[in-house]
């Protein structure tokens, strides 16, 4: 059964790539849109061109440096991030007193739309690598704060006062139990962070930089190059495909302690 | 001879969910268990065994009332005592050779001791071989055996168990309450036993104590068991001594279960 969908899946992006094909080269088909058969194409790009760039890209070693850029700044991003969320939600979870005085402000912060910052990140940070770590950070951080912070909440008390009736102190609590469970929370929300993390490298490449596959696209775009727009966003899938599969492999071999169904044995 | 454990006049009063007035859970109960005695306190669901066994092990501060372990003031933590609890209290990221040597770990105990004791505890519980299992691949019997071990590796004084067994099927139970026995018996610790099965309290115990419905539970009785030991709890069960102690204190006890009944039904329906 999962082998026949595998094949079904695969005969569907065929099927897409095809009608695409078929819809945009111009002597193919008669134009039903427009009256000039060159349009289509103009819009929406030629798959076969699309792969002729990659292709050239891929063959001609042009675009390692830019996926490389891009990769570093989404690893950079997601670590500083987590890291940052992690310790201050850690932080705020564990004293009332600061958290209640800080929740308008991450309210605040939360309901902002972070891209507007990337105008100021330029300044700060140049056009380099660390302002689209920057943009990347404040994405990150908020979706890692938010889970461990509900994460640091729900801690088992019952696992709590276990662990100071076999001699824990405050600050053995803090790393042995309240840490790896907010680990836990971390790990839980790896695919949504590791996706924001990609998003502002990306929107911060386009937005103005020399390097990346984000600043591919802008520079296509800025010529209507539309084959390479879309060979950039193909290439960035295909990255971010890539990506989620590392992470579903991290998260796998890190979460082992996990109750899966079907998997808990019943013995004794 | 100073008792392991003493409670005196000890009274808990808890605000009320939810709005003004106070609960009292217990009240001024006296409770004393010897060195070495194995002494159940038995009593209606929802009447506040827990609360006493809370303030033994210095988890809960008395509203009034003093508690003394081996006749000092207890502040804090109760660090003499190991706690069994009802309910699961294993970390579950952790391994159960890693569960059972955390305390070893708090005390900063060297890594590789730790490691073998940790293993010949298991082994002890019956759980060779388990060790790199996580919590959630054990049974719920095994899962208490984890327990066992993570509170005995301590060598602790003291043992407060709070209903350790409820969640487990009979067959478990009964195996398990064996188990807890030979290990008790190997070097007599002093242990508060909660439980709301009589049975389970008499063929463990030296002594039980049963308390009244709560709100404002006090002890009501006491019954010293004089039944020889070693014991096998479930033939005991059928031995006469057992069943005449059984009848004694089931028949004190009877009222207050009811009462204790219509009290949860009346939270119920109101």
């Amino acid at each position: 059964m999962r082998k026949k969908l595998w094949i079904w899946q695969v005969l569907l992006l065929v099927a897409m790539f095809t009608f695409w094909h078929v819809a945009t080269h111009p002597e193919l088909i008669r134009p039903f849109v427009w009256d000039n058969p060159d349009r289509a194409a103009f819009f929406f790009g030629e798959p076969v061109k699309i792969f002729k760039v990659i292709g050239e890209w891929f063959m001609g070693g042009e675009i390692y440096p830019h996926l490389w850029v891009t990769l570093q700044e989404t690893a950079l991003a997601f670590v500083i991030g987590s890291v940052l969320g992690l310790v201050i939600g850690l932080w705020l979870g564990l004293t009332p007193f600061a958290s209640a005085l800080m929740d308008p402000y991450i309210k605040a912060m939360n309901a902002m739309p972070r891209v507007v910052l990337a105008p100021i990140f330029m300044v700060w940070f140049g056009l380099g690598i660390w302002s689209k770590v920057a943009l990347g950070v404040t994405l990150v951080f908020f979706i890692v704060f938010f889970n461990v912070y509900q994460g640091v909440k729900e801690v088992s008390p019952v696992v709590l006062s276990n662990a100071t009736m076999l001699g824990a102190t405050r600050r053995q609590l803090l790393r042995f139990v309240y840490l790896p469970s907010a680990t836990s929370w971390v790990f839980s929300s790896l695919h949504t962070s590791v996706g924001m993390a990609f998003v502002g490298a990306v929107v911060g490449e386009y937005l103005g930089s020399a390097k990346g596959v984000g600043y591919l696209i802008h520079m296509a775009e800025g010529s209507f190059d539309i084959n390479t727009v879309f060979a950039g966003i193909l290439v960035l899938t295909i990255f971010a495909l890539v990506l989620d599969f590392a992470v579903s492999f991290a998260e796998k071999r890190l979460l082992v302690w996990r109750p899966t169904q079907g998997e808990t044995e019943q013995a004794l | 001879m100073t008792a392991s454990v003493s409670l005196e006049k000890v009274t808990c009063t808890f605000a009320a969910k939810g709005g003004e007035g106070h609960y009292t859970a217990v009240k001024e109960v006296d409770l004393s268990v010897a060195d070495g005695e194995f002494v159940s306190v038995v009593g209606p669901t929802g009447c506040g065994k827990s609360t006493l066994l809370n303030v033994a092990a210095g988890l809960l501060r008395p509203s009034s009332g003093s508690v003394k372990i081996h006749g000092e003031p207890l502040s804090g933590i109760n660090r003499r005592a190991g706690y069994m609890f009802q309910s699961e209290a294993l970390m579950p990221w952790r391994s159960a050779l890693a569960n059972v040597t955390a305390g070893l770990q708090f005390r900063g105990e060297d890594p590789a001791a730790a490691q073998a004791k940790g293993e010949s505890w298991l082994e002890r519980v019956g759980l060779a071989g388990f060790g790199d299992r996580y919590p959630h691949q054990l049974s719920g019997g095994m899962r208490k055996r984890v327990s066992l071990a993570q509170m005995l590796i301590l060598d602790p004084q003291i043992l407060l168990m709070d209903e350790p067994f409820s969640a487990l099927d009979v067959q478990t139970r009964q195996l398990m309450e064996n188990e807890l026995l030979e290990l008790w018996s190997a070097d007599r610790k002093s242990v508060i036993f909660i439980t709301h099965d009589l049975e389970e309290a008499i063929s463990l115990s030296d002594r039980v104590v049963v308390l009244s419905a709560g709100p404002a539970t006090r002890p009501i009785g006491e019954y010293v068991i004089d039944l020889p030991r070693p014991r096998d709890v479930s033939e005991i069960r059928l031995s006469p001594r057992f069943i005449e102690l059984h009848d004694r204190i089931w028949h004190a006890m009877k009222d207050e279960v009811l009462k204790g009944y219509a009290q949860t039904r009346n939270r119920v329906a109101g």
